[in-house]
């Protein structure tokens, strides 16, 4: 078992034959990800890495039984690719383009709540259920099989924190990457909501950073969780009103600071690392090994 | 990109938004004659920071020659580390109530936000939660005039008001959703001899969504010129006071970076995100920018995922060859494409760590050396 992805994943590949679309779905092959088909307009007719590339979504899945679309395009054109999977009835979207524009975001993700489509990004590195599925864009190699969920806010950290749970021998259940955005589909508290009712995993990671309330609000949910949380939050030593890179990352008038954030997690009863080599440890604990 | 208050208003005119009589003024030429124009005068500084009123950015002469020692002096000025290059003369109006209103983007519920108060005129921050009403929209739906009479009766706006402020707030929420805002606010909204009118306009538009406006390039910045230099080829970089630069892919990872350089008793010198998929021309150009800083000593710490280890480390290669590097560089390069990256920074007779750990420490450690 795993959350939202799995070995019965079908994968299309929206924007598949730009450079980043076409490198990924290699990534992704590679993996063993089950990737079906891939969508760039006016392209149909094509193959990327023996992938056949069609006009439209709805073209592709009348030919396949995709359940699950990955987006490529560049920002502009995002929000009518979200739209066409959306339409055609594709339930679960990962986008991973970045600088989409917010009120595209706003317009996504009403669609999506009123549809019931679980959307991951923008702006993400995408999710991995180690040994199953991928739909993504981070490195094949630092992931394995077993019992820890981790959920992330960035990236890179992710993967600096899940290959540091490999290398300890911890392996995951699933990885997911919420988006850097202001506006994203699954929150934190929805993917914790989903490990929690996951058999397979036993203990999840939050990687969490300054800016927001997105880690107060998953304290809310954490106190309820019977399944213990380990945390590590990026920005210990950013100055106050600095934006630093993610729409996130930005504190201001003493909102979605360090403080407050570490204050919540621990009083919801989750460990707080200091470190991010120091997850591996505190996830060994929460095992009981 | 955060508008200054005259070229929100303009923007507010346009879209039938109530607002002083008022003009722009960059120099004081014509300044006298139009404010002979205007009952009662006010001359406000443009600048971004807040507070411009405390910090005497804010002036009320009496007379039209009044006015325009007022601009030049104001023109003059610096408030908060911001130099006035404009001032907007204005219409005083008569107060007899001050509201606040604004549309803003809940991130955490991912709809468009309103938020009122008939307490305004001031931080609204300092206004009791209980006087503060907070509606969230429907992208789908919009703003009806009818959401703006439920806002009016939960702010307590007497029945006459209703209506005017349910229009401007249609009007409001149809220029959010039209320039692309992540805010507009009006702060005071001016209740003056029975008409609404907007006596301040703060709008911020997405910089994400430049694109659908390019005749409206950036001309509103707070960045350095290394900044914008950065901004040009897509990185986000901060400078800081430390001694140790930082060049890392990810916002995270960088400010994960930055707390271990503080964790190991060094100073970061920067913030830089050199993004996800960096290729080798922006990473070069990235380093160039890291080195105009001259740090003690950098410190690069590549997880690589849609980031390639080969073209990252091309990039250091280059910029070796060609301008050199006169400090040290401690290089952490992992995930894709590393084995190519690091065979590439062995040829030019560089290393890389593994550990994020390892390569921070050394880096403190060559950054305390450089320093004696």
């Amino acid at each position: 078992m795993a959350i939202i992805i799995d070995t019965k994943s079908v994968i299309l590949v929206q924007g598949i034959t730009g450079k980043q679309g076409n490198f990924h779905t290699s990534q992704m092959l590679a993996y063993g990800a089950r990737v079906a088909a891939g969508v760039s307009p006016g392209k149909g007719g094509q193959e990327v890495h023996g992938v056949p590339v069609f006009d439209t979504v709805a073209q592709a899945m009348e030919q396949y039984p995709i359940t699950a679309s990955i987006i490529f395009i560049p920002a502009p054109g995002v929000k009518d690719a979200a739209f066409e999977a959306m339409s055609a009835g594709i339930k679960t979207l990962v986008i991973i383009t970045e600088h989409v524009p917010l009120h595209d975001e706003l317009d996504i993700m009403a669609y999506a709540e009123k549809h019931q489509v679980t959307i991951i990004g923008p702006n993400t590195f995408g999710i991995i259920s180690p040994g199953q599925s991928k739909m993504g864009i981070m490195p094949n190699s630092i992931y394995t099989p077993g019992p820890v969920g981790v959920v992330a806010r960035s990236g890179t950290l992710s993967y600096e924190i899940a290959n540091n749970l490999t290398l300890s021998g911890l392996g995951q259940s699933t990885v997911v990457g919420l988006g850097g955005d202001r506006v994203v589909g699954l929150s934190f508290t929805e993917v914790l909501a989903k490990f929690e009712q996951d058999p397979t995993t036993k203990v999840v990671v939050l990687v969490g950073e300054i800016g927001g309330n997105a880690e107060e609000e998953a304290s809310l949910y954490i106190k309820e969780m019977t399944k213990p949380v380990v945390a590590f939050l990026a920005g210990s030593s950013a100055p106050p009103g600095k934006r630093m890179g993610h729409a996130g990352a930005i504190i201001e008038r003493g909102k979605g600071t360090f403080q407050s954030k570490v204050a919540a997690l621990t009083l919801a009863g989750a460990k707080v690392a200091a470190l991010p080599w120091e997850v591996a440890e505190l996830v060994r604990e929460a095992l009981g090994e | 990109m955060k508008l200054y208050e005259y070229m929100g208003k303009d923007i507010f005119r346009r879209e039938g938004i109530p607002v002083p009589r008022g003009q722009a003024f960059f120099n004081s030429a014509g300044v006298a004659d139009f404010a002979a124009s205007l009952p009662a005068i006010v001359v406000k500084s443009q600048v971004l920071a807040g507070g411009r009123g405390k910090a005497g950015g804010i002036k009320f002469p009496a007379s039209a020659t009044e006015t325009e020692v007022a601009a030049q002096e104001l023109l003059a000025t610096v408030i908060r580390d911001l130099p006035v290059h404009a001032v907007l003369v204005e219409e005083k109006l008569k107060i007899d109530r001050e509201y606040y209103v604004a549309i803003t983007v809940d991130g955490g519920k991912r709809k468009p936000l309103v938020i009122a108060s008939a307490q305004g005129g001031v931080d609204i921050e300092e206004v009791a939660e209980e006087h503060i009403v907070k509606f969230h929209v429907d992208v789908h739906a919009g703003i009806q005039p009818h959401f703006g009479r439920e806002v009016a009766r939960r702010m307590g706006l007497p029945a006459a008001e209703s209506k005017q402020f349910s229009e401007l707030l249609v009007k409001m929420y149809n220029l959010f959703r039209k320039y692309d805002a992540e805010l507009v606010e009006i702060n005071p909204l001016v209740l003056s001899s029975g008409k609404l009118i907007a006596a301040d306009a703060k709008l911020t538009i997405d910089d994400e969504a430049a694109f659908r406006y390019p005749e409206w390039l950036p001309s509103v910045e707070e960045r350095t010129e290394r900044e914008l230099k950065a901004a040009a080829i897509g990185i986000s970089f901060v400078e800081l006071d430390g001694e140790i630069g930082v060049m890392a892919n990810g916002a995270g990872i960088t400010m994960a970076t930055l707390d271990i350089i503080n964790h190991f008793g060094g100073s970061p010198r920067n913030f830089m995100d050199a993004g996800g998929g960096a290729g080798t021309e922006a990473t070069a150009k990235a380093l160039e920018i890291l080195l105009s800083t001259k740090p003690k000593t950098i410190v690069v710490n590549i997880f690589g995922g849609i980031t390639r280890c080969d073209d990252v480390a091309r990039a250091f290669a280059q910029v070796k060859e060609t301008i050199g590097i006169p400090v040290p560089l401690v290089i952490r390069l992992v995930g894709t494409n590393e084995e190519a990256g690091v065979e590439i920074l062995r040829q030019q007779g560089m290393s890389a760590y593994r550990s994020i750990d390892e390569a921070v420490a050394k880096a403190v450690e060559l950054a305390a050396k450089e320093a004696v």
